[in-house]
């Protein structure tokens, strides 16, 4: 085993358990937590990819500001003087079984898929590449995507104003 | 066996798997939040593995930062939601949330 099938292996069991964490935790500040760590594994995976520009993303808005706006969600939605940290469950058995069943089926069609071999190169920095990209082949998805950044954010504080009409 | 394409695949498939369960049962409609953002990232890992191991262009990896755009705006306007839904009801447990329901 090679030293970077030694560094996917740790980065996966990483993700998954905190993953799981986060989905069989009844704490909601555990959930969080376990998200947190979830969010690094999968930088990681990303590193392991070779795509350091979308590693460096993944920590900035994912880490940086999803989990953080997740964190005020939890803290502006809950009654910390009672028992509301706890986060119930509902139908746990049916949906664990439909999940098991999603999952064999993704699984059976990864493991039957001849998936072509191709040689590998070392990885390069793509930051440049992406770059170029954005202003050429990708500038109308990059300009709609800004705007709608810009309709989604003015839209999140119209609905969350505390009188919103 | 060597670490290759198929390993990130089953890797994705587990992390999505994960987050469906939290989507399908947790109560709090914030972790239910918690959950799509985990489908998200399985979704990701899989644009970039084959970004990786099928192409040799980097539109994968372009269509990964397209993802993770949409979804930090899709999740200001579902926390915004949320937080609407909180000041009315003092509650965010969705199967309370049941205005609409005939």
């Amino acid at each position: 085993m090679s030293g970077f099938d030694v560094m996917f292996y740790l980065i996966a069991a990483l993700t998954l358990a905190s993953a799981a964490l986060m989905v069989f935790s009844k704490n909601i500040i555990y959930n969080a937590v376990g998200l947190l760590f979830a969010f690094f594994g999968v930088a990681g995976i990303y590193v392991m990819l070779g795509a350091d520009f979308i590693a460096a993303t993944q920590l900035l808005i994912y880490v940086g500001g999803i989990l953080v706006l997740l964190l005020f969600g939890v803290m502006l939605s809950q009654r910390f003087s009672g028992t509301e940290m706890r986060t119930g469950t509902l139908q746990v058995l049916p949906a664990t079984l439909v999940c098991a069943g999603v999952a064999a089926i993704l699984l059976r069609m990864i493991w039957q898929t001849p998936w072509p071999k191709a040689e590998l190169g070392a990885p390069a920095p793509t930051t440049k590449t992406i770059g170029t990209l954005f202003m050429t082949d990708y500038l109308i998805p990059f300009e709609i995507v800004s705007v709608l950044l810009l309709a989604a954010l003015v839209g999140a504080a119209f609905i969350g104003r505390r009188d919103a009409r | 066996m060597q670490v290759g394409l198929t390993h990130f695949l089953v890797l994705g498939a587990m992390l999505f798997c994960l987050g469906l369960l939290a989507v399908i049962t947790k109560r709090n409609a914030v972790t239910v939040l918690m959950g799509a953002e985990l489908i998200i990232n399985a979704a990701n890992i899989n644009f970039i593995a084959f970004a990786r191991y099928l192409d040799k262009d980097i539109d994968g990896q372009m269509f990964g930062i397209f993802v993770i755009v949409v979804a930090a705006a899709g999740a200001a306007v579902a926390l915004a939601i949320v937080l609407n839904i909180y000041q009315r009801m003092r509650s965010v447990n969705l199967d309370e949330a049941d205005s609409l329901l005939g």
